[in-house]
């Protein structure tokens, strides 16, 4: 017994990262672990900090687009969505029809792309290797829609004030449903090797649990906070583009572990590609992007012909256009939960302020709350469970 | 009973008329200024209030104006899931008084905080862990201020004789350009503030010609 007693386990201090598979990018966590049970999780963000809104201060509006790509990579044109949104509100300008549906058929590509990376990023963490190869390929097929519509598979830099920057070519809507009709099975096969899987649910349920209150507090949104309970979606609250003429519905989890976190983003993958099939079925004929001439440029067409349109569309490309003096705080329902741009103009070219609200960056904050009494091995599955990418925490 | 976004500016207003000097809306955004001090009963109030219920606090954020005396101003942006309401709150201070912290209000802010202080170097009272959140170890200075190069002060290299990661002042290579993009030969009817050379052109509306 007094040999016992001497040999007390002492607290011990476990750094997590930078570099490893498990942390989702750069993340360092400090584990004050008890054993193997973690006391205190201290994540050190801003590894990847590249001065985003610091950068976004120097250019015009139209080439802060970029930026937005480069957030959350996993689905950059929801991010994308957020600043053309916000700059449109302060610049008092309406996108036709046919672009706000070519914006929201290729944000909910964004929510699949999104989804099927977490659900099976999220398996691997916790063991499940197969899900990710197939689940890459479905992604691949995604990412050549992005590439033929805009010429690049990731940083599209295709929403942009005004509406997007090129409508969609000949061929694409056919193939956009022809994928909309095999993702239904290819998530079946996903469900079949996960939902009901032993070891899934083993690592899944009753990890990292949120109450609503809990989720409140610490700022959830997205997946995250209706995995809690909340029947919360901006896109049914505060409808933006044509969401309000679409019909979707959202799910709800009942305990807030990562299982439902995981149930949740299957059934939105779901109603995704429901809401691509909508796009495609009710997408009017018409102008993609605004016609106001003092944000959106002349037609290749008419630059060969007027000298007018040639001009326009050098002091667009080079000074860019004003944008009224005035400040909104524009919110997206992206996939990881509400991204938000809160946008300061001084009425010149460039954003006076912009701050990028990234739903991980509050997600993330809340780890050590979930994870407080959890073995090691589950803080890798909480990580996973919601859906961090450091591309927008650190920004 | 639900209110209207703008009845709703002037119920706050009129329930804290110490804390709060004025409220508005800007783009149909609501939007009230508050003074610092006030500032934690100001957000308890939004939160636990029956018409306001603003229970997450979704974003909070720093802005530098530097002509201004009270240069620094918090932002702090408000959600309210059971009313579908936004608000925006908005205290200004000075570089060294410090503004009471809302992390007990709302845990969300502890990082929030965190940033605010990290990139603008607004200093926060009764914060359980102010320390730096994006910048690097040892970082110094505040670089979302306006003063604050954007190229920084110090560059980073991997250093083959000392075997480390060394810091040196920036050099460029080229000079830093910044263009004056503010041209007279603007074409829109409105009021461009900031714009000198704009006011002296006469008045000449609905010339928003594709020029």
């Amino acid at each position: 017994m007094k040999l016992m007693a001497e040999n007390q386990i002492k607290n011990y201090t476990l750094n997590f990262g930078p570099q490893h598979p498990a942390a989702h990018g750069v993340l360092r966590m400090i584990l004050e672990m008890d054993g193997e049970v973690i006391d205190r999780a201290d994540p050190h963000v801003g590894l990847l900090h590249r001065g985003t809104e610091k950068l976004i201060e120097y250019k015009s509006y139209l080439q802060a687009v970029p930026y937005f790509d480069r957030l959350d990579y996993v689905s950059p044109q929801n991010q994308e969505h957020a600043f053309a949104l916000a700059t449109e509100k302060l610049l008092g300008i309406e996108v036709p029809e046919r672009g706000q549906y070519v914006r929201v058929l290729f944000a909910e590509i964004g929510r699949c792309l999104n989804h099927i990376f977490n659900i099976t990023a999220f398996a691997m963490d916790i063991g499940a290797m197969t899900p990710m190869l197939y689940g890459v390929e479905q992604r691949e097929l995604l990412m050549e829609f992005c590439e033929r519509v805009s010429g690049a598979r990731m940083h599209m830099a295709y929403f942009r004030p005004g509406g997007v920057s090129q409508d969609l070519p000949a061929g694409l809507a056919d193939d956009i449903y022809a994928w909309c009709d095999q993702a239904g099975p290819f998530l079946d096969d996903i469900e079949t090797l996960l939902t009901d899987n032993r070891i899934f649910k083993q690592r899944a349920v009753d990890i990292g649990r949120v109450s609503a209150e809990q989720a409140f507090d610490w700022g959830f949104s997205g997946p995250n906070l209706r995995a809690s309970g909340v029947p919360w979606d901006l896109r049914k609250s505060r409808p933006y583009d044509v969401y309000d003429q679409l019909n979707f519905q959202i799910a709800t989890g009942k305990n807030g572990d990562c299982y439902d976190r995981y149930l949740v983003r299957i059934f939105e993958f779901r109603e995704s590609v429901k809401l691509m099939r909508q796009c495609l079925d009710k997408m009017p004929e018409g102008p993609i992007k605004s016609t106001d001439s003092r944000v959106a440029p002349p037609s290749r067409g008419d630059m060969k012909q007027s000298m007018e349109s040639l001009i326009n569309h050098f002091k667009l490309y080079t000074e860019g256009y004003h944008v009224p003096a005035g400040e909104t705080y524009t919110a997206v329902e992206a996939p990881k939960g509400e991204f938000a741009v809160y946008l300061i103009s001084d009425g010149t070219n460039k954003p006076y302020r912009c701050k990028i609200r990234a739903p991980g960056f509050a997600h993330l904050q809340g780890i050590d709350m979930m994870s407080r009494g959890h073995m090691l091995a589950d803080i890798v599955a909480n990580l996973g469970s919601l859906d961090i990418v450091f591309g927008e925490v650190d920004r | 009973m639900d209110l209207a976004i703008k009845d709703l500016g002037e119920y706050i207003a009129s329930a804290l008329p110490q804390d709060i000097t004025s409220t508005g809306l800007v783009l149909d955004e609501l939007v009230i200024h508050a003074r610092a001090p006030g500032i934690v009963k100001v957000v308890t109030f939004l939160r636990d209030d029956v018409n306001c219920q603003f229970k997450q606090l979704m974003d909070l954020c720093g802005v530098d104006y530097p002509e201004d005396e009270q240069r620094l101003e918090v932002v702090y942006n408000l959600l309210s899931l059971t009313h579908n309401n936004r608000v925006r709150i908005k205290v200004r201070t000075d570089e060294e008084t410090p503004i009471p912290s809302v992390t007990g209000v709302y845990s969300a802010a502890i990082w929030y905080e965190r940033e605010a202080w990290d990139l603008l170097g607004v200093f926060f009272s009764d914060h359980p862990d102010l320390r730096r959140i994006m910048t690097d170890y040892g970082f110094e200075g505040h670089p979302l201020r306006k003063d604050f190069p954007l190229t920084g002060h110090v560059e980073l290299r991997y250093d083959d004789e000392k075997k480390r990661v060394v810091y040196e002042p920036v050099k460029l290579t080229q000079d830093f350009r910044s263009f004056d993009f503010l041209s007279p030969w603007e074409g829109m009817d409105r009021v461009l503030p900031g714009d000198e050379k704009a006011e002296e052109a006469p008045e000449n509306g609905g010339d928003e010609a594709d020029g």
